[in-house]
């Protein structure tokens, strides 16, 4: 193919640089592949940076009892079951090692007085077993991952995005995107493409994820034919801040409560008491989220709407220790010294556990040639996600997918791509520019945001969900028409007209899932289906493309192996649900 | 590579956005230093007025040669380069007088002159890199000072307090202080180390290193006390020595 | 409650000119909010870098009232409001656009740093103790903002003989890690030009994660560098034991 835009070819390349998207770098250069890496900010600021608590593994470093089968059954039972059994047991085993390769290539976690590293406590976890760095692990295992791609050698296209996968038949070939700078458009042609671009939180006006999270991996694979799965679920992080106004949705890591933070309402009960007497602080995300909805919606909620966290029961100084950025996070910007008094906090739009389907061992979308691994992709979590199991699930699937994307690429030939393909890329790109009057896509954006915080939120009822489809089709038809003023230079409204794009496809996603899922289960809580259903805890809801129309439609949960099952025995039937 | 082409008016000597008054930063340091370095110079040249009774000035300790047998000029210009060599290469008065005379930079995100700037890597300056010989050279007057503040309680082989000896005993603590807190000294304790656990006596050194680095946080704060009490207790012992004051013996 | 004058650079490579924005203040509004309503309001074309809105990642460096500033973590209510707020691009770096500085010099910098080297035959033991110093360097963000008010870079333009004060922090990392056994002070002296750090101490001034660059990272560095170099009794010392330079 000869094309007027400049154009790249590598064996592999991988849409993303987070923790995902490195880790499959990495092992894609250990095979020998020439890897690509396209991200859409600076190399080192992606979501991962963000990650707080810790990474999920059982070491066993500081309660001797954890071993991956533990960690398996927290998985599963964290996820309600709905989670790909083969996933979350790939995911507990090899865990481990992928710490120490963080820990070979320079990372320094907090140790245990043994001189091992140390693990704390999380939501869900039975054992001590997040490995972390105070309150800041996301930003040591970026670093330690850029520097080691970087000592590898991988090409990074920083602040270049990508809006559309190129085919060559069935088989991925490439992708299409622009320079962010100048505007400019590129190619690039590959082999194989990772997709490792997170999650979809910008669909949601309370969110704690950056301006990055619009969902355009799952709308490019969703658009190139691949299957995506678990849609409706969507976990909300229990603790947000919530005030003041600007700082809404920024989080408050688990850690705070994984160090014995609690949680009280404006009469001082330690509500938890109600929701959870069990594990209390310690349950998991989506128990605690709605355990402060519901408590802010009884009217016993803070002053601004949330409920106060408290750890200032601990040491001063300890606390400075442990959760330094929340300390100076709370200090700076909500002008409160956590040391000394509550933290007032509430749900945040925080994860999305559906996305691209994958293969569990290749991470291998249904579409040859495209993988998927991180948030991006879905199996691992089902219904909800263990605090902690993120960025396990980037080490793990990571370099999954790195690796069986470059041994792919050995056993193909670079492909050739159409020009058609490129041109109708390019035509759609340019279209905002070419609209007349239309609106702007910022106040498209807000609508959105209101929509399905309104609608398609922690609590959900089939009148709502009609309503947001409707509501959806109408915002579909604004941003047909959205116009966009200036240059093609650094034009974050040009950028927006783009995820705009890929955030509705992808809220119909999220809502037509939701629509039909009539059970309550994990992260997805029906009013008018509180409770679990046998036959719902067997299937997932698929989302693909037909012809230009979005087709849903459930596959069974795949059946685990014998051995598995034991594991899990005692409580995979109470957590299924006993029919109606 | 930076700014050409942007229009802004921030480049050239002191241009800034900034909207504070900048200057207020450097101007103490440049006032006290200044002053300091006038008064040091006529002293350490006076040659006389440095001790009464039982004291002596810390610009003459250690005292050597008072009678002129070998050195006909002030005896403190003999030992005077020791310490202020010390304070010369130490760390924070570099950035002190860096700021406050040369104005490499005159203040944060202030411009300044546009010249052929070579930091520390050329003679002169590259000769801070020896600050841990003037170190080294401060830590034995430093013995001298602490024996001149212990003797300044005996006057005549009795025990005595004086308003002297007071002023003596704080201007050493406060030197010591300085001293210790230095960053030199931190690496040499331990800042050198790598891997304390594994290093012979890593422990011990260890301990050292993080009581060093705590009063290291504070090693401005102990230059300048220490530099003003160190002047004070000099022109006291002047003053006291040329009969303008009179030493009042408190015990 | 009042509104607020920004007065925020507007331009490219080509030059460009100031332009003043009303923007409404909300209680505990930060620049970037002030920033991010004239994008969605104003000017949807006004270029700033921004990730995390929570000074995590680094990326919405800018000069507010003359200071380098993280303009997530700046108040507008602790600036004065009588005044417009003056909100210009990092001075050191070419301009791209309007907020959007060309900061690709650090990635090549990076890039001369000989990576994490662990020392044969380490059984990965490691100890508080050992870490916690290194691990005030491993909170850099890369905001660059040290970079930014760094006068060897901001004045003297030395993009070719100096790295700037975050690289200082990653090497200072590297060399101080209890695992790592490779020694780069000769890369400190001839490469990345510690000697024209006069330590005046603007990037410790700046760094919104407040790591102690100077007294830390640089001061340490420079005393391992006069190790190697400047110390005739050490120097004297290694030459008769026969030390090997690169290993610590």
């Amino acid at each position: 193919m000869t094309t007027k835009f400049e154009t790249h070819e590598h064996d592999v390349l991988i849409i993303g640089a987070g923790g995902a998207g490195l880790c499959a770098a990495i092992e894609a250069l250990a095979q020998g592949a020439s890897v690509g890496v396209v991200c859409k900010s600076l190399l080192g600021k992606a979501h991962t940076v963000m990650a707080e608590g810790g990474i999920a593994a059982a070491m066993a470093n500081v309660d001797r009892a954890d071993d991956w089968r533990t960690h398996f059954r927290d998985t599963m039972r964290g996820g309600k079951f709905l989670n790909n059994w083969r996933m979350a047991q790939l995911h507990a085993q090899e865990a481990p090692d992928r710490i120490r390769d963080l820990e070979q290539w320079g990372a320094l976690f907090d140790r245990t007085s043994d001189g091992q590293i140390l693990q704390r406590a999380f939501g869900g976890h039975t054992y001590k077993r997040l490995c972390h760095v105070g309150d800041r692990t996301g930003l040591e295992m970026i670093r330690t991952l850029q520097d080691r791609g970087v000592a590898l050698g991988i090409d990074v296209y920083m602040e270049c995005a990508v809006t559309r996968l190129l085919k060559d038949g069935d088989r991925v070939a490439g992708a299409f995107g622009y320079w962010r700078e100048q505007g400019r458009f590129v190619v690039f042609k590959a082999k194989s493409v990772v997709l490792a671009t997170g999650g979809i939180g910008k669909i949601y006006k309370i969110t704690s994820n950056s301006w990055e999270y619009t969902a355009d991996g799952m709308a490019l694979a969703y658009e190139a034919g691949a299957e995506l799965k678990d849609m409706e679920f969507v976990q909300f992080h229990p603790t947000g801040m919530v005030w003041p106004p600007g700082v809404q949705g920024i989080l408050v890591t688990e850690a705070v409560r994984g160090e014995g933070g609690i949680l009280r309402n404006k009469n001082g009960e330690r509500f938890m008491e109600k929701y959870d007497p069990k594990r209390m602080e310690l349950s998991t995300r989506d128990v605690v989220a709605r355990a402060i909805y519901t408590e802010v919606r009884e009217g016993r909620g803070s002053e601004h709407g949330g409920a106060f966290l408290d750890i200032s029961q601990k040491p001063a100084e300890y606390v400075k220790k442990k959760l330094p950025s929340m300390y100076h996070q709370f200090l700076e910007l909500a002008d409160v010294d956590i040391t000394k008094g509550p933290m007032e906090v509430g749900p945040t739009c925080h994860y999305v556990m559906g996305g691209v389907r994958v293969d569990p061992e290749t991470a291998e979308s249904t579409v040859s040639g495209l993988y998927a691994a991180g948030e991006v992709a879905a199996g691992l979590h089902g219904a909800n996600r263990l605090g902690g199991n993120s960025l396990s699930d980037l080490l793990v699937f990571g370099r999954r997918a790195g690796m069986a994307a470059a041994q792919a690429a050995k056993k193909v030939r670079q492909a050739t791509i159409d020009q058609t393909q490129v041109d109708k890329a390019e035509r759609e790109m340019l279209a905002p520019f070419q609209n007349g009057n239309g609106e702007s896509p910022y106040a498209i954006h807000r609508d959105l945001q209101e929509t399905m915080q309104k609608l398609v939120g922690i609590f959900r009822v089939e009148a709502d969900l009609q309503q947001a489809l409707q509501e959806l089709e109408k915002l579909q038809e604004r941003a047909r028409r959205m116009h966009v003023d200036g240059s093609r230079m650094f034009n974050p409204g040009w950028h927006l007209s783009y995820d705009l794009q890929s955030m509705l496809t992808i809220s119909e996603a999220v809502t037509r899932s939701a629509l039909a899922r009539r059970e309550s289960r994990g992260a997805h809580s029906r009013i008018d289906y509180p409770s679990l259903d046998a036959t719902w805890g067997k299937q997932n809801n698929v989302v693909s493309s037909q012809k230009g129309t979005m087709m849903l439609r459930q596959e069974p949960v795949p059946a685990m192996p014998e051995e598995l099952q034991k594991l899990l025995a005692d409580e995979a039937e109470a957590v299924a649900g006993k029919g109606k | 590579m930076a700014g050409e082409s942007v229009t802004v008016s921030q480049g050239h000597f002191v241009g800034t956005l900034r909207r504070d008054a900048w200057w207020t930063e450097i101007l103490p340091a440049a006032l006290l230093l200044g002053a300091f370095g006038i008064y040091a110079t006529f002293r350490a040249f006076e040659g006389a007025y440095y001790t009464w009774g039982p004291y002596l000035s810390p610009f003459y300790s250690p005292l050597i040669d008072p009678q002129h047998h070998f050195w006909p000029w002030s005896p403190a210009l003999l030992i005077l380069a020791f310490p202020l060599g010390f304070r010369t290469t130490c760390y924070y008065y570099r950035k002190a007088y860096y700021r406050a005379y040369f104005m490499d930079p005159p203040a944060c995100a202030v411009g300044e002159r546009k010249r052929n700037y070579c930091g520390e890597t050329k003679f002169p300056f590259i000769l801070q890199n020896l600050h841990r010989y003037f170190l080294y050279a401060a830590i034995i007057v430093l013995g001298f000072l602490w024996y001149d503040a212990i003797i300044a309680f005996f006057l005549d082989g009795h025990f005595r307090v004086g308003v002297g000896s007071i002023i003596m005993l704080v201007n050493v603590v406060l030197l010591s202080t300085y001293t210790v807190s230095c960053h030199s000294l931190r690496h040499l304790v331990g800042g050198k180390i790598d891997c304390f656990s594994c290093t012979s006596m890593g422990s011990p050194r260890h301990t050292g290193w993080r009581a060093i680095s705590i009063l290291n946080e504070r090693h401005m704060l102990y230059a300048w006390c220490s530099l003003i009490s160190v002047g004070l207790t000099d022109l006291y012992i002047r003053l006291v020595a040329a009969g303008v004051l009179r030493d009042i013996t408190i015990l | 409650m009042a509104d607020a004058i920004l007065e925020v650079f507007r331009g490219d490579r080509q030059g460009g000119k100031t332009e003043q924005y009303r923007v409404p203040v909300a209680p505990g509004m930060v620049v970037l909010d002030a920033i991010h309503y004239i994008q969605g309001h104003l000017a949807p074309d006004l270029a700033v870098r921004w990730n995390c809105k929570a000074a995590k990642c680094g990326s919405c460096s800018a000069e507010v009232n003359g200071r380098p500033r993280l303009m997530c973590k700046t108040r507008m209510d602790a600036l004065p409001l009588d005044q417009p707020i003056k909100v210009f691009p990092m001075k050191s770096f070419p301009i791209l656009k309007d907020l959007v500085t060309d900061v690709s010099w650090n990635y090549k910098i990076n890039k001369k740093i000989p990576p994490f080297t662990p020392r044969p035959g380490t059984d990965w033991k490691v100890y508080q103790d050992d870490v916690d110093r290194v691990q005030e360097f491993r909170k850099c963000i890369e905001c660059f903002l040290c970079q930014d008010v760094c006068h060897v870079l901001r004045d003297h333009d030395k993009f070719e003989q100096f790295a700037g004060p975050r690289f200082f922090v990653r090497v200072a990392g590297l060399e101080m890690h209890p695992v790592d056994g490779k020694s780069r002070a000769k890369l400190l002296r001839d490469e990345l030009g510690i000697g024209f750090c006069n330590i005046t101490k603007c990037c410790t001034e700046v760094c919104p994660e407040e790591i102690h660059i100077t007294d830390n990272a640089i001061i340490p560095l420079k005393e391992r560098v006069v190790d190697q170099f400047y110390d005739p009794v050490l120097m004297l010392v290694r030459k008769i034991r026969g030390v090997n330079e690169d290993s610590k």
